[in-house]
């Protein structure tokens, strides 16, 4: 397979392009809901529009209602969210919770997923326990109660957990919490009794939760896979997770990096374009060779994943830390390359800012993924 | 994509009857590399019949065209033989400034009769050319040189001195540019062929911080060079090396980074304990190194494709051979007192000391990174006055 986009994946990219651009801009989402104080954070009505463009339930297969779409297309789809700053559950519902969901029974896919594909409903996933992405370890307890479960533990960085309908909780059914066996994925309803949401404002204007579980009682039913054996589905959910937040962070870097270029072409000091530099022009030069990597490591992460090679797993983590570490290196040279207004509320380049540090923690930093890489590697 | 499988079968048992077993090893030495030309002698048989095989087959040049000595081969048929020689792990039958550079220049600026001559002995490994560009006063600003051709009729009569000739001392031809109008900075270089053994040519080789090079410096008194003996048109020599240079770089960065297909900190930390802060910056290393490989697989494709932005080279040149001396300090410090060692036995002559120094070469020769980075500013970010 070429590693570059094919004709379909390139149309796919024009039209998300235009459509984020135009109805998921700056100006109209993520600083319109910031400044009402909008409790979810994003526009409940331009997800349903991700619905009718057929984003929504891109990656859920045919059979199931959606467009059977991998992760090089969900990543069109973020690289354009990323560049635009478009708030919305996109990465958590059709992304991370579609790809859980391809795993569950019949029963469970009709109750949750045409609510996906039409933009109606939004999911989010309780995964991290404390604030660093750690999911080997995972201490949230599920005990047989009657037919079902009885879950009781707090998860913490849970996104767009307060808007959720539904949430996918990773809990341990068996074994110590280290252990690679005993996971069991849940679907939990957003009205379960015993579940309790804390919300909290983020840096980049999210909305995440600190979520208890409180003897909350599930069905059997709720449960996604196999019991005790949740880790494989967890891990494909993070693989998708990890990549879909690594080409959110490309469209970042690509975004904070094209503001930059075009303001050394337009700011004038001693008489002369800033860009003229040679100081400055070197940092970009330098800057715009990190984000082509960066973009050819997460696509080539993205066709594996979708091949189903042995070597994703190893290229998603190269990804995420390569797309992290550039879309740092983007904002903080786009913030002080635009000088005193790059400091600015009014200007965009903080919310580029903003955004890359909240999305650099989500699903595991530079340095977790670097780590993962090195015992990956067998060091 | 029928018939492409059945050149990859055929390829394959092609393969097996005539790549030898010993051609299937590792390179060791410098001798294990066959270069080709008048004074060329072959280190084994088994080299000698790999070769030869190859030169019957056009499989030196395989995507050249066959009235050339080449394969003939379309771009994906190439690449199936690059895929199955990489398989067994076969050694390039050929290395030659002549395949890399002189070769692609001669398909898109040469004449006919020039191309049948030159292109075929290079195809054959029957000459060895080595390149004169820079100048000892002439280094980024190439353009600047001032060796000099001037105008005798049916000839030139050349002056000058070039510097960084790689294997002047054992090549048998030169491409190197000449300035044949003193008026003209950029249209005033011509693109000259010659025999190195022209009365009035002599070279002298250049030792580096790393030990002994292919290295030279190339003499040019009075060397007279035919008027036939120019590529494309008198004077415009530099659209001629601007496209060279392209071609180059990309060699340059499909190298750089070193064996990326192994992660640097797994082969490190066999040799010993890593500090965590090393290990660290070894884990960081091989992401970069595992990204910068990706990248360096979708130029390739996107270049196939005729896709991609056509200075996108710089950015692969810049990022490759910063990346290989980053990965060679990493080296360094890994393998601590002993990879200090010099000339032991121990540490094969001072591989790892004398390798660390020579990568300081690499983000200087072919352009610099300084140039690398102008080039990106200018003609992909289009930064002004640049």
């Amino acid at each position: 397979m070429a590693l570059y986009h094919d004709d379909d994946q390139a149309m796919l990219a024009d039209s998300a392009s235009q459509f984020m651009a135009e109805e998921g801009a700056i100006a109209k989402q993520l600083r319109h809901w910031r400044d009402c104080e909008c409790k979810d954070g994003f526009g409940h009505e331009l997800w349903k529009q991700f619905g009718e463009m057929g984003f929504a339930g891109m990656m859920v297969s045919e059979d199931d209602g959606g467009l059977g779409m991998g992760n090089v297309e969900a990543g069109i789809v973020l690289e354009e969210i990323g560049r635009n700053l478009t708030p919305s559950p996109f990465l958590t519902s059709s992304v991370m919770a579609g790809t859980a969901l391809g795993h569950a029974s019949a029963d469970l896919k009709e109750r949750w997923i045409p609510g996906l594909v039409s933009g109606e409903h939004v999911y989010a996933v309780a995964l991290d326990e404390g604030p660093k992405h750690r999911p080997e370890t995972i201490a949230t307890k599920a005990e047989r109660s009657g037919n079902g479960f009885r879950l009781s533990g707090s998860k913490d960085f849970v996104i767009h957990g307060a808007s959720a309908d539904m949430i996918i909780v990773a809990a341990r059914t068996s074994g110590g919490n280290s252990d690679n066996d005993g996971i069991t994925l849940f679907a939990v309803p957003k009205d379960s009794s015993g579940l309790s949401q804390d919300a909290v404002r983020l840096v980049d204007s999210s909305v995440a939760t600190h979520l208890k579980l409180d003897g909350v009682e599930l069905d059997g039913d709720a449960v996604i896979g196999e019991v005790d054996g949740g880790r494989e589905v967890l891990n494909r959910m993070l693989h998708a997770g990890r990549v879909g937040a690594a080409a959110e962070s490309v469209g970042v870097a690509r975004g904070a990096m094209d503001l930059t270029v075009d303001y050394l072409k337009q700011r004038k000091q001693f008489g002369r374009l800033i860009g003229e530099f040679q100081a400055l022009q070197h940092r970009a030069a330098h800057l715009y060779s990190e984000v082509e990597i960066a973009r050819a490591a997460v696509l080539k992460a993205q066709q594996l994943l979708d091949a189903g090679s042995e070597q994703a797993e190893l290229m998603v983590s190269v990804a995420k830390a390569k797309a992290g570490r550039t879309a740092g290196l983007a904002v903080r040279e786009g913030v002080q390359m635009h000088g005193g207004i790059g400091m600015t509320d009014e200007y965009d380049i903080g919310l580029y800012m903003k955004r890359d540090r909240a999305l650099s923690e989500f699903m595991g930093d530079a340095y977790y993924h670097a780590g993962r890489v090195a015992q990956l590697s067998g060091y | 994509m029928a018939d492409l499988e059945t050149f990859r079968n055929e390829t394959r048992s092609w393969l097996e009857a005539n790549c030898p077993e010993e051609m299937r090893q590792p390179v060791h030495d410098e001798d294990d590399v066959y270069w080709g030309g008048r004074n060329a002698s072959f280190k084994s048989e088994a080299q000698k019949q790999w070769f030869e095989a190859c030169v019957e087959k056009g499989y030196t040049v395989p995507a050249w065209p066959k009235e050339y000595g080449g394969g003939g081969l379309t771009a994906a048929e190439a690449k199936v033989l690059r895929e199955e020689m990489g398989r067994i792990n076969a050694r390039p039958p050929l290395s030659s400034f002549g395949i890399w550079m002189l070769g692609p220049a001669l398909l898109k600026f040469g004449t006919e009769e020039q191309k049948k001559h030159y292109l075929t002995e290079i195809a054959r490994g029957e000459i060895r050319w080595c390149q004169g560009y820079s100048e000892p006063g002439s280094g980024s600003d190439l353009v600047s040189m001032q060796t000099f051709g001037e105008d005798a009729g049916d000839h030139w009569v050349v002056n000058g001195q070039k510097v960084w000739t790689s294997y002047a001392d054992k090549a048998d031809w030169i491409f190197c540019l000449v300035r044949t109008d003193k008026e003209n900075k950029y249209q005033g270089i011509s693109f000259l062929l010659f025999d190195m053994e022209s009365e009035g040519v002599s070279t002298k080789p250049i030792k580096l911080i790393s030990g002994n090079s292919p290295f030279c410096e190339t003499f040019m008194d009075d060397v007279k060079v035919p008027k036939e003996q120019i590529v494309g048109e008198v004077n415009r020599g530099w659209d001629v090396a601007k496209y060279l240079l392209g071609h180059e770089r990309e060699m340059i960065s499909a190298t750089g980074g070193g064996d990326r297909a192994t992660s640097l900190g797994s082969a490190m930390s066999r040799q010993g304990e890593l500090d965590a802060v090393l290990r660290a910056e070894m884990a960081m290393f091989d992401v970069d190194a595992l990204a910068f490989t990706a990248m360096s697989e979708k130029f390739m494709d996107e270049l196939k494709a005729g896709k991609g932005h056509p200075a996108q080279p710089n950015t692969l040149k810049y990022a490759g051979t910063e990346l290989n001396k980053k990965r060679h300090e990493l080296i360094m410090a890994a393998g601590g007192s002993r990879s200090l060692e010099w000339d032991s036995e121990e540490s094969d002559g001072g591989k790892p000391a004398r390798s660390w120094l020579r990568t300081k070469a690499n983000s200087i020769e072919g352009g610099t990174s300084e140039i690398m980075l102008n080039v990106v500013a200018k003609r992909i970010l289009e930064l002004p006055g640049a």
